[in-house]
């Protein structure tokens, strides 16, 4: 039987060990993968003990307590804090999601904290999101309508209603990232991401261009790899339901 | 100094900034066919416009009768007379047409019955000059902010607009008192790049992290300020700085003011609604500074909530739990997920927290960035908008959807502007290397210096003066220590130990840098703030609690170079831009 391993300088090796230092009696260990290119080093499992008497309950704020009191050349993305940038997409205990709304109290034993699944790594926690950013461009998202009028498109509210649950996104990439369909055809699947987005623009009532749009994501590849795994859903941290808005688009192709 | 590999391009204009006046700026000079270039240290959608939450604000008229000169009226008052009426009446007249691009564009507005933007009540904001509320906030639902940044994203997509993601900009280049570019550091590969252009236009938002708690993200560090300062130029009015009176207790986050406008209310530990005792007529919709003030009384004088006394309670559990979830879905996941509240059932936690900085670059209503020399003169080459600038539309206080207006007015503007100045493909000149030199030496000294602080603790050090300092309530006695104080992080900066040394996302180094920007802006607010004695908008002195308007209807200008400021002032222009409109001359303010 064939064997397949990783290259040689794939292989995460562990590393260094940061041991308490004040003496605390409520102490953590958080598992941090590192990986530095300028190195030439295998990437490695950074492991800090960490005082939890004084963490606030996120796990962004123990990454930002670990970064500030412990090792400040750990490198992850990180700005609004509170859920609406989705900067700080990384994968906690096995799952995707947003550190700066991730309690570690729902963590059972050590913390163990990967970057984004499948994509290539920057930097420690830090994704090449490149990628999909270029497949969000790609579903051409802005709104394409032939009226000159100079008051506001009409919409209404039940129209309206139709976007919810789709302009919220925040662009993480925690669904796309969590979906096997997307792990191994990344460069030509759109992933649930992207398909939520264009998704979000064929279904607005102001758009005129629905029928173009559908017929560019009608595609065995761009559309039709999603096989309704429905890991996206789970992994969305805003709740919103990604695989419900491919098959939306399915439908639609399916009826038209 | 090791040498650095620098990557040459040119651009007729530079947007520095990819929030939402950078980008609305970076689509109008596509469309001007000027060759544009956007640098932005984080991804656009990740930038801070995403966290505005209400509204945006433009006599439509949707919901009622409106006009644009009640809404430029209220805007004077809310600034408490210290913004400059040519440019407030400029922001108010094209507001409608702003907003009304911008739902072309496809921002998913909520909608009125008959399928119109739908508008809600903000403070501050009247009918007729000071009477009833006026509903004039344009809302997508409370995430109006994200709405119109993805949305901004998009246009600049469709314009193809060049972008330098996670490049993080170090210092303008300057010759003879023009701007010429500036320089920034590739995180992505390490690499330095020199960008010359005729017009670079400086949107880098606020600077919110110079205190311990604010609603700002991380990445609010004011750099562009900071680069302006280090270029010899000043900052304007950098001792207003908004309290939001609804952050979320113990962690910040922003709890919409639309919260207020669709209804919600505060309460002190009495059960007491208190705002109708300081604002008998707007009540909690009273400009944002008197109801940070009248929540910090209630505190100091014992009638704040919790085992420490010291927030109030903020009500919307009275609401329909439809209006909730059709108008207000955000703040509903934030208190759930922050101070773990249904707000359906229980009040949310509040304290007044840093929120927004009024002061910033000094430009004129056409963006061009302004200095003091004799008179007050324009600086060729050089634009600010957003959050950086200071036009000054909101004066010594903002209004609550104002800025998201602003956005987008002046990011229109400057485009509009950089299209009169620059004819597209105009030779650069030369510029010389000791502008380089000058910037790629504080970049090494800062990535090698191996002393003994870090920057995190210099950081919580400046941030815990400010905190205290330069508060709700300032005197000269806690301003003077302030003054101090303040500079003892800086001088920190001496010994400081930056551990990673890599080049490639180096993020030690970039919040050195970020903390070299904060550090000298926190300066510059301290000392503007101890030389201002008057209370007026945001800045409010126990010691002078009287507004002065023979002495201070100026804009403070503060230069800083390293701990030392120059601070002079400038008057406010006592005249509007067109005769469509009465200049609105100075009265008591109360609501």
């Amino acid at each position: 039987m064939v064997q397949i391993n990783l290259p040689q300088n794939s292989k995460v090796e562990k590393g260094k060990f940061f041991k308490d230092k004040t003496g605390s009696k409520n102490i953590r260990k958080v598992n941090i993968y590192r990986w530095d290119p300028s190195t030439g080093e295998n990437p490695r499992i950074d492991t800090y003990e960490v005082d939890m008497d004084n963490c606030p309950s996120k796990v962004l704020d123990l990454l930002n307590k670990i970064k500030n009191e412990i090792d400040p050349s750990i490198a992850y993305r990180r700005s609004c804090a509170h859920g609406v940038c989705g900067s700080c997409a990384m994968n906690m205990d096995g799952k995707n999601g947003l550190a700066c709304t991730k309690p570690h109290s729902e963590i059972k034993g050590d913390i163990n904290i990967y970057p984004l699944p499948h994509l290539k790594v920057l930097k420690d926690l830090i994704g090449d999101l490149s990628t999909l950013y270029k497949q969000y461009e790609s579903v051409e998202p802005w709104l394409k309508t032939t009226s000159k009028t100079e008051k506001e498109n009409i919409q209404s509210k039940e129209d309206r209603a139709k976007l919810d649950g789709l302009y919220e996104c925040i662009m993480c990439a925690c669904c796309s990232t969590s979906c096997p369909s997307y792990w191994w055809n990344g460069d030509k699947y759109l992933g649930p991401a992207v398909l939520l987005q264009a998704y979000r623009w064929i279904i607005d009532s102001r758009d005129e261009d629905r029928k173009e749009r559908l017929k560019k994501v009608a595609d065995e590849l761009k559309l039709y790899r999603c096989h309704t795994i429905m890991n996206c859903t789970n992994a969305c941290p805003k709740g919103l339901n990604p695989a419900k808005a491919i098959a939306s688009i399915k439908k639609m192709l399916a009826t038209s | 100094m090791k040498s650095y590999k620098i990557i040459d391009h040119e651009y007729d204009v530079v947007v520095l900034g990819a929030g939402g006046s950078g980008l609305r700026a970076a689509v109008g000079l596509s469309e001007a066919g000027l060759k544009t270039a956007c640098v932005s240290k984080v991804f656009p959608t990740r930038s801070h416009t995403s966290a505005a939450q209400g509204g945006i604000s433009a006599a439509l008229g949707n919901m009622g009768e409106d006009d644009w000169r009640w809404h430029m009226y209220d805007t004077v008052k809310g600034a408490d007379w210290l913004g400059d009426q040519d440019c407030i009446e400029y922001l108010c007249k094209e507001a409608p047409r702003a907003v009304l691009e911008l739902e072309k564009y496809g921002v998913p507005f909520s909608r009125t019955e008959d399928g119109k933007i739908y508008q809600r009540p903000f403070g501050g904001m009247t009918k007729n000059y000071g009477n009833e509320p006026v509903q004039r906030t344009c809302a997508a639902a409370d995430r109006t902010g994200h709405a119109i940044l993805h949305t901004l994203y998009g246009q600049a997509l469709k314009h193809k607009t060049e972008f330098f993601i996670e490049y993080f900009a170090l210092d303008l280049l300057m010759k003879d008192g023009q701007c010429k570019g500036l320089i920034a550091w590739n995180l992505n590969d390490g690499t330095i790049h020199r960008f010359r252009s005729h017009i670079t236009i400086i949107a880098t938002g606020g600077y919110g992290k110079v205190y311990y708690s604010a609603t700002s993200a991380h990445t609010c560090t004011g750099d562009g300020n900071a680069m302006v300062l280090r270029a010899g130029l000043p900052l304007q009015d950098m001792e207003f700085v908004q309290f939001h009176p609804t952050g979320i207790y113990g962690h910040g986050t922003l709890i919409s003011e639309g919260v207020r406008g669709e209804g919600g209310y505060l309460v002190n530990s009495k059960g007491e609604r208190f705002m109708e005792r300081y604002a008998p007529k707007a009540k909690d919709l009273a400009s944002r500074d008197v109801v940070s003030r009248s929540i910090a009384v209630e505190i100091n004088e014992g009638r704040g909530v919790g085992n420490e006394k010291d927030h109030v309670h903020l009500h919307l559990n009275h609401l329909d739990p439809k209006v909730i979830e059709e108008r207000l879905p955000g703040i509903s996941e934030s208190s759930r997920l922050f101070a773990n509240v249904d707000v359906t059932k229980e009040p949310i936690p509040v304290v007044p927290t840093v929120h927004y900085n009024m002061g910033g670059i000094p430009t004129n209503y056409k963006a061009e960035v302004l200095t003091l020399n004799g008179s007050e003169k324009t600086v060729p080459g050089l634009m600010a908008i957003g959050e950086a600038a200071c036009v000054s539309v909101h004066g010594a206080n903002r209004l609550g959807s104002n800025s998201l207006i602003d956005l987008v007015v002046f990011g229109r503007a400057a485009a509009k502007r950089a299209a009169e100045l620059v004819k597209p493909g105009t030779p650069h000149e030369e510029i010389s290397q000791s502008e380089t030199d000058k910037c790629l030496e504080r970049f090494d000294r800062l990535r090698n210096a191996s002393g003994t602080n870090n920057t995190a603790d210099l950081r919580m050090a400046m941030q815990k003066t400010m905190q205290s300092k330069c508060a709700v309530f300032r005197t000269e006695k806690t301003l003077k220590e302030g003054v101090n104080e303040i500079r003892k992080p800086f001088e920190g900066m001496d010994d400081l130990s930056v551990k990673d040394k890599s080049l490639i996302f180096n993020t030690d180094l970039v919040e050195t840098l970020e903390f070299d920007n904060l550090i000298r802006q926190a300066i510059t607010t301290m000392d503007s703030a101890y030389h201002r004695k008057e209370s007026r908008g945001a800045h409010a002195r126990e010691d002078f609690p009287k507004r002065n308007d023979e002495k201070y209807m100026q804009h403070t200008l503060s230069w800083c170079d390293g701990k030392k400021t120059k601070i002079d002032y400038r008057p406010v222009h006592r005249s509007t831009l067109s005769n469509d409109v009465q200049y609105f001359p100075p009265q008591e303010r109360v609501y």
